[in-house]
């Protein structure tokens, strides 16, 4: 039972797709309206962004990078999913930080932990790791970094 | 029996009164970092209380503090401060590695966390735990205390 | 010898009259020549008094301003918080927050372990309320796997967040008192939660970081007698409450130093994503218990304290009501606690019990792989929220059909409530800044995980 708020929504949008997933709405938007659909959803009642953050697929994906924001109305009592997705070669996209300007840490965090760039974010600079690290720790090709333990002989941390 | 230094060979009892000075004084500096700052903090609140060691004065300032208690994980970037805040130290001082994050890098095995804080500061005692309750944590320090009055930490 | 000395006139020089005749005397030369040709000079010296004078040139602003690096090692900010304030005096013009301190890799580390073992790392991100960070990701397991968890599973659920809710609240009030200067708040608010931390400590096995709210339910029962510990934990807190308002609540020292003092206002708040008592402070009566309810929550009566001017004040009156409801939570989950299983009899997810495991040669597979291979959770992903003292803590989980996450991310409250800083200091005095870093209450391995 989707809400007519976000079936209104996603009507003003050709490009963008919906699925329910496990009981909550998700949208996937393509990235060219990304921005837009934000800003139409923050008219429509979600005043809130509640999280920015990303997911790297690697190689299973033909897109190696998602963008996931998360929108919340307290009017409405509403969640909602954004999710974009972005090719390996240009992992770009606009930054919610002039709609939402709560989105400016998250979006710095997924700059530092995935080398996606936001642009328009006024301070894209690394947040959680040193400023000279090089690399990008959460991505899938980036090693955990752990050291030799004894008896731990299993590639798995655990 | 460890070769002690000439000096040492007769234990004057200003040596002695200098380590029971020490011991009975101790300031820890406040390097509380993670969940075992909670616990160092409970230590030395009214429960469990440190004060009756003559150590409740956590002192900000490790230009007055003896003891750096490092409680909780060092991340690579948190490394290079707590190297200076202990080089801010005056002689004599000790450290406690508190928790199984700052002796070995705990559970977490990973890019983020300095794999034990003896890469970073000498260590004196290494407290286990996850994070150590209070008694663990007063165990340690009072092991401490006992191996400095005892001259096998002479520095 | 007296006549060349010249008697002069009173040297307080007001403004409107002409200009005092200073003539040098041979005696003494510790007296400053007072032919200084420099109105300014003269001024400071005190030999000119002219409240209407003007100088021809201002100081430039950046001759004023002072950068004042605060932290990371700082014993009032909280943990491992570091703060670049451009000082004018002592006034804060600007701030910049500096995280990163304490950053775990707490998420790439979720990717290495199973599901069941995951609440041992998401238990350490805000380790003042383990017990919701083990429950956002329990929540998102379990929607992941579609299951629900057993009755009383879901009340020893409410117990013991609401539990933990009290405990961590009683720590940001003890940290809020020391830092501004009540340090008997301190003794008194960490002496309260010890025995709130013996309960714990006596039902799951350790005092923090618990692991005892675990995909599929609980991972143990509550031990027999936690009626009365709980019944003796409800008598004894309220007064203990009583007197930290006698102490605190209409002290005008206190009031004088958080009335008015990091003002954040409702707009900025949900323009900032802030959420939990720091919203509700500013007269936002959001609360995800009522709008989102989760675990039976919504079976409870309690209220929402909600604060008018969002000032430090205010937030540490809605920490303080917050006790008193969710003392009320626990007295009717404690009441109204079902007869049952503590978790979920599929075998596929819960380990059996160990006597089973001598007898049955099933249990002795189950046992195994679920504790080798762990439970697989097919593909999917979620987002769960709960609200945590700090405000809502989210778990997103994307699961591949493995035994382990692709994906772990935790929407940490603290995260986003830091970003207010700038915002609730600006055109303070310095020493505010320390009651409104308090007043936020922020849990580093909440920002860093």
């Amino acid at each position: 039972m989707t809400h007519r708020i976000v079936e209104a929504l996603v009507e003003r949008f050709e490009t963008a797709e919906h699925e329910v997933s496990h009981g909550q709405d998700v949208v996937h938007v393509p990235r060219d309206v990304w921005l837009e659909f934000a800003t139409a959803a923050r008219e429509t009642g979600f005043e809130v962004c509640v999280d920015v953050t990303a997911v790297d697929w690697l190689r299973s994906r033909p897109d190696r990078y998602q963008v996931v924001a998360c929108l919340l109305s307290m009017e409405h009592e509403l969640r909602i999913r954004m999710i974009t997705t972005l090719p390996r070669e240009e992992p770009v996209l606009d930054s919610l930080v002039s709609l939402y300007p709560g989105t400016n840490y998250p979006e710095r965090e997924v700059y530092d932990m995935f080398g996606i760039t936001f642009a328009g974010h006024p301070d894209l600079t690394r947040i959680l790791m040193p400023d000279d690290w090089e690399g990008h720790p959460l991505r899938k090709d980036f090693g955990v970094g752990g050291v030799p333990v004894q008896f731990k002989e299993s590639h798995q941390v655990s | 029996m460890a070769a002690t230094p000439p000096g040492n060979l007769m234990m004057t009892t200003v040596d002695r009164a200098a380590r029971w000075a020490r011991t009975r004084s101790m300031f820890p500096a406040t390097f509380g970092l993670a969940c075992c700052a909670i616990e160092m903090m409970a230590t030395g609140a009214a429960h469990w209380d440190l004060a009756r060691f003559g150590m409740e004065v956590f002192r900000a300032s490790p230009r007055q503090a003896d003891l750096m208690i490092v409680a909780g994980r060092v991340s690579q970037k948190m490394a290079p401060v707590l190297r200076q805040v202990f080089d801010q130290m005056p002689d004599p001082k000790w450290v406690i590695s508190m928790g199984a994050c700052a002796s070995s890098g705990g559970m977490f095995n990973n890019y983020a966390l300095v794999q034990g804080v003896d890469q970073v500061v000498p260590v004196d005692i290494y407290v286990p735990g996850c994070p150590p309750g209070p008694q663990s944590l007063m165990h340690g320090i009072l092991t401490l205390h006992d191996k400095i009055m005892s001259g096998e930490i002479d520095h | 010898m007296g006549d060349e000395k010249t008697t002069e006139e009173i040297d307080v020089w007001v403004a409107g009259t002409e200009a005092p005749q200073f003539s040098p005397t041979d005696e003494g030369s510790q007296e400053i020549s007072r032919d200084e040709s420099d109105y300014r000079l003269r001024e400071q010296l005190g030999s000119v008094v002219d409240d209407d004078y003007e100088f021809d040139d201002e100081f430039g602003e950046d001759d004023e301003r002072m950068i004042l690096n605060m932290g990371p090692q700082h014993p009032s900010t909280h943990g491992v918080l570091r703060l670049q304030i451009e000082l004018e005096g002592e006034l804060i013009r600007r701030t910049k927050p500096i995280i990163g301190y304490l950053h775990t890799g707490m998420e790439k580390t979720a990717e290495q372990l199973t599901f069941a073992q995951g609440p041992t790392n998401v238990t350490r991100m805000d380790y003042l309320a383990p017990f919701h960070n083990e429950l956002a990701f329990s929540l998102a397991v379990e929607r992941l796997l579609d299951i629900e968890v057993p009755p009383r599973a879901a009340v020893i659920r409410v117990l013991m967040t609401e539990l933990n809710r009290v405990s961590s609240h009683l720590v940001a009030l003890a940290t809020n008192g020391m830092d501004i200067g009540a340090l008997s708040i301190m003794t008194y608010g960490f002496r309260e939660r010890e025995f709130i931390l013996d309960f714990f400590e006596k039902t799951t096995g350790l005092r923090m970081n618990h692991n005892y709210i675990r995909p599929g339910g609980v991972a143990a029962d509550l031990p027999p007698g936690w009626k009365d510990d709980v019944g003796g934990l409800l008598r004894y807190l309220p007064p203990k409450l009583d007197d930290y308002d006698d102490m605190l609540q209409a002290n005008p020292i206190w009031e004088s130093r958080t009335r008015g003092v990091g003002v954040i206002t409702a707009d900025e708040a949900i323009a900032y994503g802030i959420t939990g008592p720091a919203l509700r402070a500013t007269g936002v009566g959001w609360d995800l218990r009522k709008a989102f309810p989760y675990s039976g929550i919504e079976d409870y009566e309690f209220d929402v304290p909600v604060g008018t001017h969002g000032d430090t004040y205010d937030r540490y009156r809605v920490r303080v009501d917050e006790i008193h409801q969710s003392l009320r939570i626990v007295e009717q989950a404690m009441d109204a606690m079902p007869k049952g299983d503590f978790r979920i009899g599929d075998r596929k997810i819960t380990p059996p019990p160990r006597a089973r495991i001598d007898e049955s040669m099933e249990a002795l597979i189950h046992h195994f792989k679920l504790f080798t291979e762990g439970f697989k959770v097919p593909r999917g992903e979620t987002y769960v929220a709960v609200e945590s003292p700090r405000g809502e803590l989210g778990c997103y989980l994307i699961s591949n059909g493995e035994a382990r996450p692709y994906r772990m991310h935790t929407r940490a409250p603290s995260f986003n409530n830091l970003q207010a800083l700038p915002i609730a200091m600006a055109d303070s005095m310095m020493a505010d800044t320390i009651a409104t870093i308090a007043s936020m209450d922020p849990v580093m391995g909440d920002v860093d995980r």
